[in-house]
Protein backbone atom coordinates (compact mmCIF):
# COMPACT_ATOMS: atom_id res chain seq x y z
CA UNK A 1 0.00 0.00 0.00
CA UNK A 2 2.89 2.32 1.06
CA UNK A 3 4.49 1.27 -2.39
CA UNK A 4 1.30 2.84 -4.12
CA UNK A 5 1.51 5.85 -2.46
CA UNK A 6 4.31 6.54 -3.12
CA UNK A 7 4.04 5.77 -6.61
CA UNK A 8 1.12 8.31 -6.65
CA UNK A 9 2.77 11.37 -5.17
CA UNK A 10 6.03 11.42 -7.20
CA UNK A 11 7.17 10.12 -10.61
CA UNK A 12 10.04 7.11 -10.64
CA UNK A 13 13.51 8.88 -9.80
CA UNK A 14 14.33 7.77 -13.58
CA UNK A 15 11.39 9.69 -15.13
CA UNK A 16 11.81 12.55 -13.07
CA UNK A 17 15.84 12.80 -13.95
CA UNK A 18 14.99 12.32 -17.94
CA UNK A 19 12.18 15.40 -17.46
CA UNK A 20 14.53 17.60 -16.05
CA UNK A 21 17.33 17.14 -18.35
CA UNK A 22 14.41 17.69 -21.49
CA UNK A 23 13.23 20.41 -20.16
CA UNK A 24 16.27 22.18 -19.87
CA UNK A 25 16.96 21.36 -22.88
CA UNK A 26 13.87 22.69 -23.94
CA UNK A 27 14.73 25.81 -22.66
CA UNK A 28 18.20 25.73 -24.32
CA UNK A 29 16.78 25.43 -27.96
CA UNK A 30 14.20 27.94 -27.54
CA UNK A 31 16.40 30.43 -26.24
CA UNK A 32 19.00 29.63 -28.57
CA UNK A 33 15.60 30.15 -31.41
CA UNK A 34 16.33 26.42 -32.07
CA UNK A 35 12.70 25.81 -33.00
CA UNK A 36 12.57 22.67 -34.59
CA UNK A 37 14.35 20.72 -32.23
CA UNK A 38 12.29 22.15 -29.18
CA UNK A 39 9.03 20.82 -31.27
CA UNK A 40 10.84 17.46 -31.38
CA UNK A 41 11.98 17.55 -27.90
CA UNK A 42 8.01 18.49 -26.60
CA UNK A 43 7.08 15.24 -28.82
CA UNK A 44 9.16 13.40 -26.29
CA UNK A 45 8.18 14.74 -22.85
CA UNK A 46 4.82 13.95 -23.81
CA UNK A 47 5.87 10.66 -24.87
CA UNK A 48 7.98 10.32 -21.00
CA UNK A 49 4.84 11.41 -19.53
CA UNK A 50 2.78 9.10 -21.64
CA UNK A 51 5.22 5.87 -20.82
CA UNK A 52 5.28 6.81 -16.86
CA UNK A 53 1.14 7.00 -17.06
CA UNK A 54 1.36 3.66 -18.26
CA UNK A 55 3.81 2.52 -15.93
CA UNK A 56 1.93 3.85 -13.23
CA UNK A 57 -1.52 1.94 -14.58
CA UNK A 58 0.17 -1.26 -15.04
CA UNK A 59 1.62 -0.71 -11.44
CA UNK A 60 -2.00 -0.05 -9.82
CA UNK A 61 -3.63 -2.94 -11.70
CA UNK A 62 -0.94 -5.50 -10.25
CA UNK A 63 -1.89 -4.32 -7.17
CA UNK A 64 -5.86 -4.13 -7.57
CA UNK A 65 -5.18 -8.19 -8.73
CA UNK A 66 -3.03 -8.67 -5.69
CA UNK A 67 -5.32 -7.15 -3.53
CA UNK A 68 -8.35 -9.19 -5.44
CA UNK A 69 -6.01 -12.05 -4.13
CA UNK A 70 -6.00 -11.08 -0.83
CA UNK A 71 -9.66 -10.75 -0.59
CA UNK A 72 -9.72 -14.52 -1.56
CA UNK A 73 -13.05 -15.11 -3.14
CA UNK A 74 -12.02 -16.95 -5.84
CA UNK A 75 -12.80 -20.85 -5.03
CA UNK A 76 -10.33 -22.52 -7.85
CA UNK A 77 -7.28 -23.06 -5.70
CA UNK A 78 -7.28 -24.60 -2.22
CA UNK A 79 -6.54 -21.76 -0.24
CA UNK A 80 -9.12 -19.78 -1.42
CA UNK A 81 -11.48 -21.94 -0.76
CA UNK A 82 -10.56 -22.56 2.10
CA UNK A 83 -10.95 -18.52 3.44
CA UNK A 84 -14.57 -18.93 1.33
CA UNK A 85 -15.31 -21.89 3.77
CA UNK A 86 -14.29 -19.50 6.88
CA UNK A 87 -17.07 -17.16 5.21
CA UNK A 88 -19.74 -20.02 4.99
CA UNK A 89 -18.50 -21.06 8.60
CA UNK A 90 -19.33 -17.85 9.67
CA UNK A 91 -22.99 -17.81 8.42
CA UNK A 92 -22.98 -21.80 10.44
CA UNK A 93 -21.77 -19.60 13.13
CA UNK A 94 -24.52 -17.39 13.17
CA UNK A 95 -27.36 -19.79 12.42
CA UNK A 96 -26.20 -21.73 15.34
CA UNK A 97 -26.59 -18.28 17.95
CA UNK A 98 -29.41 -18.18 16.79
CA UNK A 99 -30.42 -21.39 17.42
CA UNK A 100 -29.09 -21.12 20.81
CA UNK A 101 -30.28 -18.46 21.74
CA UNK A 102 -34.04 -19.18 20.14
CA UNK A 103 -33.65 -22.76 22.38
CA UNK A 104 -32.63 -20.69 25.56
CA UNK A 105 -35.86 -18.30 25.15
CA UNK A 106 -37.77 -21.28 24.50
CA UNK A 107 -36.71 -23.26 27.21
CA UNK A 108 -36.99 -20.46 29.81
CA UNK A 109 -40.43 -20.03 28.61
CA UNK A 110 -41.42 -23.53 29.36
CA UNK A 111 -40.21 -23.08 33.08
CA UNK A 112 -42.22 -20.00 33.23
CA UNK A 113 -45.04 -20.88 31.89
CA UNK A 114 -44.80 -23.95 34.02
CA UNK A 115 -44.28 -21.66 37.31
CA UNK A 116 -47.12 -19.39 37.16
CA UNK A 117 -49.50 -21.68 37.80
CA UNK A 118 -47.63 -23.61 40.58
CA UNK A 119 -47.60 -20.02 42.13
CA UNK A 120 -51.04 -19.13 41.30
CA UNK A 121 -52.12 -22.20 43.24
CA UNK A 122 -50.22 -21.15 45.85
CA UNK A 123 -51.46 -18.00 46.34
CA UNK A 124 -55.47 -19.07 45.77
CA UNK A 125 -55.13 -21.84 48.25
CA UNK A 126 -53.42 -19.25 51.16
CA UNK A 127 -56.19 -16.60 50.13
CA UNK A 128 -58.77 -19.54 51.03
CA UNK A 129 -56.95 -20.95 54.11
CA UNK A 130 -56.55 -17.17 55.69
CA UNK A 131 -60.13 -16.47 55.12
CA UNK A 132 -61.04 -19.48 56.98
CA UNK A 133 -58.40 -18.96 59.78
CA UNK A 134 -60.26 -15.61 60.18
CA UNK A 135 -63.50 -17.24 60.57
CA UNK A 136 -61.98 -19.65 63.55
CA UNK A 137 -60.53 -16.81 65.22
CA UNK A 138 -63.55 -14.92 65.66
CA UNK A 139 -64.92 -18.16 66.69
CA UNK A 140 -67.54 -18.78 63.82
CA UNK A 141 -66.46 -21.89 62.96
CA UNK A 142 -68.71 -25.53 63.76
CA UNK A 143 -66.37 -28.63 65.29
CA UNK A 144 -67.17 -30.33 61.90
CA UNK A 145 -65.98 -27.24 59.44
CA UNK A 146 -62.51 -26.59 62.01
CA UNK A 147 -61.97 -30.67 61.68
CA UNK A 148 -62.13 -30.16 57.63
CA UNK A 149 -60.17 -26.86 58.03
CA UNK A 150 -57.30 -29.24 60.14
CA UNK A 151 -57.17 -31.22 57.45
CA UNK A 152 -56.56 -29.11 54.54
CA UNK A 153 -53.83 -26.92 56.52
CA UNK A 154 -52.28 -30.08 56.75
CA UNK A 155 -52.39 -30.88 52.79
CA UNK A 156 -52.10 -27.30 52.22
CA UNK A 157 -48.22 -27.88 54.04
CA UNK A 158 -47.00 -30.47 52.84
CA UNK A 159 -48.26 -29.12 48.85
CA UNK A 160 -46.71 -26.04 49.72
CA UNK A 161 -43.72 -28.30 50.23
CA UNK A 162 -43.42 -29.67 47.03
CA UNK A 163 -44.63 -26.75 45.02
CA UNK A 164 -41.41 -24.75 46.49
CA UNK A 165 -39.22 -27.22 45.69
CA UNK A 166 -40.47 -27.47 41.72
CA UNK A 167 -40.33 -23.46 41.82
CA UNK A 168 -36.83 -23.68 43.02
CA UNK A 169 -35.84 -26.25 40.29
CA UNK A 170 -37.83 -24.81 37.94
CA UNK A 171 -35.88 -21.13 38.49
CA UNK A 172 -32.20 -23.06 38.66
CA UNK A 173 -32.88 -24.46 35.69
CA UNK A 174 -33.76 -20.96 34.30
CA UNK A 175 -30.52 -19.82 35.32
CA UNK A 176 -28.78 -22.73 33.47
CA UNK A 177 -30.79 -21.68 30.49
CA UNK A 178 -28.80 -18.41 29.86
CA UNK A 179 -26.01 -20.16 29.70
CA UNK A 180 -25.73 -19.77 25.87
CA UNK A 181 -24.53 -16.34 26.54
CA UNK A 182 -21.02 -17.61 26.86
CA UNK A 183 -20.80 -19.74 24.16
CA UNK A 184 -22.71 -17.01 21.68
CA UNK A 185 -20.68 -14.64 22.45
CA UNK A 186 -17.50 -16.34 21.74
CA UNK A 187 -18.91 -16.99 18.56
CA UNK A 188 -19.78 -13.59 17.84
CA UNK A 189 -16.52 -12.53 18.70
CA UNK A 190 -15.02 -14.96 16.51
CA UNK A 191 -17.39 -13.66 13.24
CA UNK A 192 -16.52 -10.17 14.46
CA UNK A 193 -13.05 -10.45 13.80
CA UNK A 194 -13.70 -12.15 10.36
CA UNK A 195 -15.76 -8.91 9.60
CA UNK A 196 -12.93 -6.82 10.28
CA UNK A 197 -10.44 -8.55 8.53
CA UNK A 198 -12.94 -8.50 5.38
CA UNK A 199 -13.45 -5.22 5.67
CA UNK A 200 -10.00 -3.66 5.76
CA UNK A 201 -9.05 -6.27 2.38
CA UNK A 202 -11.89 -4.63 0.86
CA UNK A 203 -10.92 -1.00 2.25
CA UNK A 204 -7.24 -1.80 0.21
CA UNK A 205 -9.26 -2.81 -2.48
CA UNK A 206 -11.40 0.90 -2.62
CA UNK A 207 -8.26 2.90 -2.51
CA UNK A 208 -6.75 1.03 -4.95
CA UNK A 209 -9.83 0.73 -7.57
CA UNK A 210 -10.07 4.43 -6.59
CA UNK A 211 -6.37 5.22 -7.80
CA UNK A 212 -6.89 3.19 -11.18
CA UNK A 213 -10.22 5.29 -11.33
CA UNK A 214 -7.89 8.87 -11.15
CA UNK A 215 -5.65 7.69 -13.71
CA UNK A 216 -7.40 6.73 -16.12
CA UNK A 217 -10.12 9.50 -15.60
CA UNK A 218 -13.31 7.08 -15.35
CA UNK A 219 -16.25 8.26 -13.09
CA UNK A 220 -18.95 6.35 -11.38
CA UNK A 221 -22.47 6.83 -11.49
CA UNK A 222 -23.11 4.95 -8.38
CA UNK A 223 -26.67 4.99 -7.33
CA UNK A 224 -27.33 5.72 -3.40
CA UNK A 225 -29.60 2.58 -2.24
CA UNK A 226 -31.44 3.96 0.79
CA UNK A 227 -32.57 1.44 3.25
CA UNK A 228 -36.40 1.30 3.07
CA UNK A 229 -38.02 2.35 6.18
CA UNK A 230 -41.33 0.77 4.75
CA UNK A 231 -40.15 -2.60 4.56
CA UNK A 232 -38.49 -1.77 8.15
CA UNK A 233 -34.58 -1.44 8.79
CA UNK A 234 -34.70 -3.72 12.34
CA UNK A 235 -33.12 -2.51 15.30
CA UNK A 236 -31.36 0.87 15.77
CA UNK A 237 -27.80 0.88 17.15
CA UNK A 238 -26.20 3.35 19.15
CA UNK A 239 -29.86 4.86 18.76
CA UNK A 240 -28.82 7.61 21.81
CA UNK A 241 -26.02 9.21 19.13
CA UNK A 242 -28.28 9.65 16.77
CA UNK A 243 -31.13 12.52 16.05
CA UNK A 244 -33.83 10.66 13.84
CA UNK A 245 -34.29 7.44 16.30
CA UNK A 246 -36.17 8.11 19.47
CA UNK A 247 -34.26 6.77 22.21
CA UNK A 248 -37.36 4.72 23.77
CA UNK A 249 -40.82 4.09 24.38
CA UNK A 250 -41.17 7.87 25.99
CA UNK A 251 -39.59 9.19 23.15
CA UNK A 252 -42.18 7.67 20.79
CA UNK A 253 -44.81 8.64 23.15
CA UNK A 254 -43.53 12.36 23.20
CA UNK A 255 -43.65 12.40 19.43
CA UNK A 256 -46.77 10.75 19.32
CA UNK A 257 -48.54 13.21 21.51
CA UNK A 258 -46.62 16.25 19.78
CA UNK A 259 -48.61 15.00 16.51
CA UNK A 260 -52.06 14.67 18.31
CA UNK A 261 -52.35 11.44 19.91
CA UNK B 1 -62.19 -10.73 23.05
CA UNK B 2 -60.04 -12.30 20.55
CA UNK B 3 -56.89 -11.02 19.27
CA UNK B 4 -54.71 -12.01 16.83
CA UNK B 5 -50.62 -11.45 17.18
CA UNK B 6 -48.53 -11.25 14.08
CA UNK B 7 -44.59 -11.42 14.97
CA UNK B 8 -42.15 -13.31 12.43
CA UNK B 9 -40.18 -14.55 15.80
CA UNK B 10 -42.18 -17.23 17.91
CA UNK B 11 -40.64 -16.12 21.21
CA UNK B 12 -41.55 -13.12 20.33
CA UNK B 13 -45.46 -14.03 19.70
CA UNK B 14 -45.24 -16.36 22.96
CA UNK B 15 -44.12 -13.40 25.18
CA UNK B 16 -46.67 -11.20 23.79
CA UNK B 17 -49.53 -14.05 24.39
CA UNK B 18 -48.33 -14.41 28.18
CA UNK B 19 -48.69 -10.80 28.67
CA UNK B 20 -51.67 -10.69 27.07
CA UNK B 21 -52.85 -13.95 29.45
CA UNK B 22 -51.84 -11.90 32.49
CA UNK B 23 -53.82 -9.11 31.03
CA UNK B 24 -56.82 -11.21 30.66
CA UNK B 25 -57.13 -11.63 27.09
CA UNK B 26 -57.02 -15.41 26.56
CA UNK B 27 -58.62 -15.59 23.12
CA UNK B 28 -55.54 -15.06 20.65
CA UNK B 29 -54.44 -16.32 17.99
CA UNK B 30 -50.57 -16.08 15.81
CA UNK B 31 -49.43 -15.40 12.71
CA UNK B 32 -45.63 -14.58 11.64
CA UNK B 33 -46.03 -12.08 9.09
CA UNK B 34 -48.94 -9.75 7.32
CA UNK B 35 -49.95 -12.49 4.54
CA UNK B 36 -50.89 -15.17 6.96
CA UNK B 37 -52.25 -12.28 8.96
CA UNK B 38 -54.70 -10.88 6.66
CA UNK B 39 -56.80 -13.67 5.57
CA UNK B 40 -57.31 -14.56 9.34
CA UNK B 41 -58.48 -11.31 10.10
CA UNK B 42 -60.86 -10.91 7.10
CA UNK B 43 -62.54 -14.28 8.21
CA UNK B 44 -61.84 -14.62 11.84
CA UNK B 45 -63.55 -11.76 13.44
CA UNK B 46 -60.99 -10.43 15.61
CA UNK B 47 -61.04 -7.53 18.35
CA UNK B 48 -57.76 -6.31 17.89
CA UNK B 49 -54.42 -6.54 16.37
CA UNK B 50 -51.04 -6.53 17.53
CA UNK B 51 -48.56 -6.29 15.15
CA UNK B 52 -44.51 -6.33 14.40
CA UNK B 53 -42.92 -4.29 11.94
CA UNK B 54 -39.82 -5.79 10.13
CA UNK B 55 -41.30 -8.92 8.45
CA UNK B 56 -40.18 -11.11 6.13
CA UNK B 57 -43.57 -11.27 3.06
CA UNK B 58 -45.78 -8.65 4.61
CA UNK B 59 -44.42 -5.94 6.80
CA UNK B 60 -46.77 -4.88 9.05
CA UNK B 61 -46.85 -1.42 8.23
CA UNK B 62 -48.17 -2.85 5.21
CA UNK B 63 -50.64 -5.15 6.82
CA UNK B 64 -51.67 -1.80 8.97
CA UNK B 65 -52.35 0.12 5.35
CA UNK B 66 -54.20 -3.06 4.29
CA UNK B 67 -56.50 -3.44 7.33
CA UNK B 68 -57.56 0.50 6.81
CA UNK B 69 -57.70 0.03 3.47
CA UNK B 70 -60.57 -2.86 4.01
CA UNK B 71 -63.90 -1.91 4.35
CA UNK B 72 -64.73 -4.76 7.21
CA UNK B 73 -61.42 -3.94 9.12
CA UNK B 74 -60.95 -0.58 8.60
CA UNK B 75 -61.69 0.24 12.39
CA UNK B 76 -60.00 -2.19 13.85
CA UNK B 77 -57.77 -1.23 16.68
CA UNK B 78 -53.99 -1.74 15.96
CA UNK B 79 -50.87 -1.87 18.29
CA UNK B 80 -47.46 -1.66 16.76
CA UNK B 81 -44.47 -3.62 18.79
CA UNK B 82 -41.35 -3.06 16.86
CA UNK B 83 -37.91 -2.64 17.10
CA UNK B 84 -37.99 0.02 14.33
CA UNK B 85 -37.65 3.10 16.21
CA UNK B 86 -36.85 5.98 12.90
CA UNK B 87 -39.07 9.21 14.12
CA UNK B 88 -40.32 8.89 10.26
CA UNK B 89 -41.54 5.86 10.78
CA UNK B 90 -43.40 6.59 14.03
CA UNK B 91 -45.04 9.08 12.15
CA UNK B 92 -45.90 7.09 8.97
CA UNK B 93 -47.13 4.63 11.05
CA UNK B 94 -49.38 7.23 12.77
CA UNK B 95 -50.15 8.69 9.33
CA UNK B 96 -51.29 5.26 8.68
CA UNK B 97 -54.07 5.36 11.40
CA UNK B 98 -52.15 3.07 13.86
CA UNK B 99 -53.78 3.25 17.46
CA UNK B 100 -50.34 2.78 19.54
CA UNK B 101 -47.17 1.62 19.24
CA UNK B 102 -44.82 0.54 21.19
CA UNK B 103 -40.86 -0.11 20.91
CA UNK B 104 -38.72 -3.21 21.43
CA UNK B 105 -37.37 -4.10 23.84
CA UNK B 106 -40.47 -2.80 26.16
CA UNK B 107 -42.10 -4.25 29.46
CA UNK B 108 -45.32 -5.88 30.52
CA UNK B 109 -46.35 -2.24 31.71
CA UNK B 110 -45.64 -0.29 28.65
CA UNK B 111 -48.25 -3.07 26.97
CA UNK B 112 -50.63 -2.43 29.30
CA UNK B 113 -50.44 0.88 29.53
CA UNK B 114 -50.55 1.44 25.81
CA UNK B 115 -53.60 -1.48 25.41
CA UNK B 116 -56.09 -0.10 27.98
CA UNK B 117 -55.57 3.26 26.43
CA UNK B 118 -56.60 2.16 23.02
CA UNK B 119 -59.50 0.81 24.61
CA UNK B 120 -60.23 3.06 26.81
CA UNK B 121 -60.59 5.30 23.35
CA UNK B 122 -62.77 3.02 22.17
CA UNK B 123 -65.78 3.00 24.52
Amino acid sequence: MSDTKQNHQGLDPEVAEKLQKQASDLAENVNAGNYAKAMTLINELSEVRDQSLYREVGRLTRSLHEAIRNFQIDPRNAEQKEVLSKMSDASDRLAYVVQMTSQAANRTMDLVEESMPVAHAMRDEAVALRDEWQRLRRREMEPAEFRELYGRIDKFFAGLTTDSDSLYQNLSEILLAQDFQDLTGQVIQKVTALVKEVEDNLLGLVVMASHVDQLTGTVHQIEEKEESAEKGVGPQIKADEREDVVSGQDDVDDLLSSLGF
Amino acid sequence: MKILIVDDFSTMRRIIKNLLRDLGFTNTDEADDGNTALPMLRSGKYDFLVTDWNMPGMSGFDLLKAVRADENLKNLPVLMVTAEAKRDQIVAAAQAGVNGYVVKPFTAAVLKEKIEKIFERIQ
